[in-house]
């Protein structure tokens, strides 16, 4: 993937995103009263056939980090750069274009397929709303051929969604996500709501694809054991904000924010000797609320290292080399 | 290209969609296959009741005044003398058309506004809200008088006023529906994607808001002809002698309720089988046209 990095410009820029969702009172007359800071300044490149990793505990903004760059929803500040093209303020018909080139893959794949309608129709919407292929049969060939792509016999195509399993439900999803030949995947916890067992299968999927699709992905799970064999780069956030991010190597091996050692600390070592001896840093207590996030280091609530320093000023992201990125004051 | 004409001429022999229903129908769901029956039946009887009829529908006969039913008069005659047969199989006529167009109507204008507010969201929705609301204050009896002073009464004015009128109210549900289907992942994903709104009212929102929409429509017809008939009974429905079901019923039925009680039994019973009928299909056809519930009953 190194070569990647040196040829081309990135895929995808994300620089300081920002999306606050207002909150609002009063029925006839709404005004604003607060905002929740679901995301707030999260940076990041993404460089063509790389994946990156985006993990951090439920509520922290990994999905409204997916959905701001796919540009379903309105971005408060900061700006996407796709493919060199400032996407931040596009409106829906500027958006048009681009929709076929970034798709996503949702977590729930029982949810995220229209009951009423048959595979093969599924898989050929996005080629409808395109206008990719105009003739039926040639769009049902087509179905038919992702469904192969995914691992699914082709006549699985004329049957509804509610006859397969969830991990076949999950590589139709992807189908119908590759069906407009995307360069950009945003897998939204797509294995979260599968089995342990089946989960390896559909990771193993997405690893497939994109060595002969050549996809970039942004590979979004809520813990570290998941995205660990696909991703070359891994981002960890905390309540809206990226507290670490680094090559994968680096940050399994020497993680430096109390907070990835300690998401570390809680996906096991297949090792018992390793796993007898590692440091284990226990992170109590409630995430606090994205409405009110604790002033200084949002994170000095529930850190085993935080100090007085850490309640006031807030750290930012610095560069400790080898592009591993760390906001801490105590690193 | 040629992979798909192979498919087809493998494929066993092709029925069209509408024959595939009602064999599936018999097949899956007998009841409901009762009920298309007894509804077809009584749509048959009132698009033929020139030829079943065996009197005219206002023909009296002063000799044969409040006569039980015979041979002669299969269902008995009514304080005027008139063969309640025949006026029944007229009535069918009256009560079948003005039960399904009424219904269908409302249905429609449900749907539209149902689906427009209930996708939309926002001020559209609040505004089209509170124009419901101030509709729905009116009772219909008052909007039908109204109407009726203005265009004076008939068939075609009550149609149009029980229609609107349902209408309105009923949008309310698919409203509701509409507003959860809208936040499902799949609308999500549609959305994402780059689909259209028309695409995704009709793709995505729609045939998933159908089984509401269904039985929207059989409670409707059953509804409107009840309610045709307290309209009747007021003077406000289809003016007398049309032999409307409900006309019968509220009329001279009560009237000589004890004194002839076919005369209320008759329509009664007719009304009681075609909504029966007209609900128990409706019922079928939300269950077959669900995916999820193929081959099972
Ligand atoms: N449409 C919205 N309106 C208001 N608040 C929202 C909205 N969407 C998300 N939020 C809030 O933004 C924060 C981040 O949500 P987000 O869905 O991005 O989290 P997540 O990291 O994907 O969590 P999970 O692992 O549960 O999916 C949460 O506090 C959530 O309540
Ligand atoms: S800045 Fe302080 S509170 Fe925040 S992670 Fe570092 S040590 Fe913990
Ligand atoms: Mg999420």
């Amino acid at each position: 993937m190194l070569d990647a990095n040196v040829a081309g410009s990135p895929l995808l820029v994300v620089e300081n995103l920002k999306v606050h969702f207002p909150v609002m009172s009063g029925t006839v007359f709404q005004k604003q009263v607060a905002s929740v800071k679901a995301v707030d300044g999260v940076s990041f490149t993404l460089n063509r056939g790389e994946t990156l990793g985006l993990v951090g505990e439920s509520g922290c903004g990994k999905s409204t980090t997916g959905l701001a760059v796919l540009r379903m929803l309105d971005i408060t500040g900061g700006r996407v750069v796709f493919d060199g093209q400032d996407i931040t303020r596009h409106d829906r018909a500027a958006m048009r274009p681009i929709r076929k080139r970034m798709q996503m893959v949702y977590q729930d794949p029982f949810g995220s397929l229209n009951p009423r309608m048959k595979v093969v129709d599924l898989i050929a919407e996005p080629m409808i709303v395109h206008d990719i292929l105009p003739n039926r049969s040639a769009r049902s060939d087509r179905a038919r051929e992702l469904l192969a792509l995914v691992g699914l016999r082709p006549d699985m195509a004329d049957r509804y969604i509610h006859e397969f399993s969830g991990g076949q439900r999950q590589r139709i999803g992807v189908a119908r996500a590759l069906a407009m030949s995307p360069e950009l995947l945003i897998c939204d916890e797509p294995v979260s709501a599968l089995d342990v067992s089946i989960q390896a299968q559909i990771v193993n999927l997405f690893q497939d694809l994109q060595q002969s699709l050549g996809l970039t992905y942004v590979f979004v799970a809520h813990d570290l054991a998941v995205v660990r064999h696909i991703s070359d780069r891994i981002a960890v956030m905390y309540l809206g904000r990226i507290v670490e991010i680094a090559d994968r190597e680096t940050l399994y091996k020497r993680p430096q924010h109390p907070y990835t050692q300690a998401l570390l600390a809680a996906v096991p070592i297949p090792d018992p000797e390793i796993e007898a001896t590692r440091p284990q840093i226990a992170v109590t207590g409630e995430v606090p609320s994205a409405l009110r996030p604790p002033p200084g280091c949002r994170f000095h609530t529930r850190c085993p290292r935080a100090t007085d320093v850490c309640k006031t000023e807030e750290p930012v992201l610095r560069d400790l080399g080898g592009g591993q990125m760390v906001s801490c004051h105590h690193v | 290209m040629s992979a798909a004409t192979d498919t087809v001429a493998l494929a066993p022999r092709q029925r069209g969609p509408v024959a595939t229903f009602f064999i599936r129908l018999i097949r899956e769901k007998p009841l409901g296959a009762i009920g298309a029956a007894i509804f077809l039946v009584f749509l048959f009887c009132g698009v033929f009741a020139d030829y079943l009829a065996p009197y005219g529908v206002n023909q009296i006969s002063p000799a044969n005044r409040l006569k039980p039913p015979s041979a002669r008069f299969w269902l008995g005659t009514d304080h005027l003398g008139r063969d309640m047969l025949s006026r029944i199989l007229y009535g069918a006529q009256l009560s079948v058309i003005i039960g399904f167009a009424a219904a269908t109507l409302a249905t429609v204008i449900s749907v539209l506004l149902g689906i427009v507010t209930g996708y939309l969201g926002g001020k559209v929705d609040l505004i089209v809200q509170r124009l419901v609301d101030a509709w729905m204050s009116f009772p219909e009896l008052i909007i039908l008088i109204v109407v009726v002073s203005v265009l004076g009464p008939g068939m075609v004015q009550v149609i149009f006023v029980l229609g609107l009128t349902f209408g309105i109210g009923g949008s309310r549900i698919i409203r509701g529906a509409v507003v959860s289907v809208r936040e499902q992942m799949y609308v999500h994903s549609a959305q994402s994607m780059g689909a259209g709104t028309p695409r995704i009212l009709l793709q995505h929102i729609l045939p998933n808001v159908l089984p509401p929409v269904i039985v929207l429509f059989t409670t409707r017809v059953g509804a409107v002809i009840l309610v045709e008939s307290g309209l009747s009974f007021l003077g406000f429905g289809v003016p007398p002698p049309a032999p409307t079901w409900g006309g019968m019923l509220s009329g001279t039925g009560r009237t000589y309720m004890y004194l002839a009680p076919w005369l209320a039994l008759a329509p009664g019973l007719c009304l009681t089988l075609v909504v029966y009928g007209i609900n128990v299909l409706g019922d079928a056809m939300r269950d077959l046209l669900d995916p999820r519930m193929r081959g099972s009953r």
